[in-house]
């Protein structure tokens, strides 16, 4: 798995790519919450996304638990369909905010 | 009609998070090559994967010395998983989907290997440890059972 960071205002755009798995997913975890803890708004950018089993999803419903409590923003943009697959079977499909690109996650962020 | 019965992975995995990759990548291949199409693939890996992880944390609880094998075998129309650890003995009446509508990290693979395969059981080990977790999965295959071993 790799990830890359853009910035833009108050939100970080992060993007996900590889394999989140038993042995990614500590690593993808860690810089979400340390993205949270820093006060920004997240968007995760999972388009690059080849593979995520249900650690990389409990990764995901963490940091967004996290984000709600302190009133931060979390949503996932442009899903790749081994994202989609998963995240359905996981019915977070309505849990989530999903847009279909950054640029939209930014629009509707406001 | 010729019965085919076909060992497509018979093969022994540590019991560590960095077999999995591997672990997906063999299935893939060995899938694909009977004529298995790529959206049932996908599913069939994330079903196999989860239950590799529920051996790595659950049955072995990070004691990455342990080891299970891997088995794949085409029976006419279905795929039969068997995975066999040698890990102390589960009690199976835990190994139950949670409810999906308490929102929280954790506890989707058994919802997923159950929603994703046809028919999950645990056999009999013969013995008073390890577990062997079978799955099954009904499959239109799109190449003829070729039962010549490579």
């Amino acid at each position: 798995m790799q990830y890359k960071t853009t910035i833009n205002g108050d939100y970080t755009i992060i993007a996900l790519t590889g394999e989140i798995d038993l042995q990614t997913s500590p690593e993808a975890r860690e810089q979400l919450l340390d993205l949270l803890k820093d006060r920004r708004h997240v968007l995760v950018d999972l388009s690059g996304v080849e593979y995520i089993d249900s650690s990389g999803i409990a990764s995901l419903v963490e940091a967004l638990q996290f984000a709600k409590s302190n009133g931060l923003f979390f949503g996932l943009v442009d899903l790749s369909e081994a994202a989609q697959q998963v995240i359905r079977l996981a019915r977070l499909d309505k849990v989530f905010a999903l847009y279909d690109t950054v640029e939209d996650g930014l629009a509707a962020t406001g | 009609m010729t019965e085919c019965v076909k060992q497509l992975v018979d093969q022994e995995f540590f019991a560590k998070p960095d077999q999995l990759k591997g672990l997906r990548a063999v299935l893939r291949e060995r899938l694909a090559a009977e004529g298995c199409r790529r959206t049932l693939i996908d599913q069939l890996v994330v079903a196999v994967n989860e239950a590799c992880m529920n051996i790595i944390q659950h049955a072995y609880a990070g004691d990455e010395k342990g080891k299970f094998r891997l088995e794949l075998i085409r029976d006419e129309d279905e795929l039969i998983v068997r995975l066999i650890d040698f890990a102390p003995a589960i009690d199976k009446s835990t190994v139950k989907p949670r409810n999906l509508d308490d929102v929280r990290p954790g506890g989707l693979g058994v919802h997923f290997i159950q929603t994703l395969m046809d028919d999950v059981e645990f056999l009999d080990s013969g013995s008073s440890t390890g577990n062997v977790l079978q799955m099954k999965k009904r499959i239109e295959w799109d190449h003829r059972c070729n039962t010549k071993q490579p």
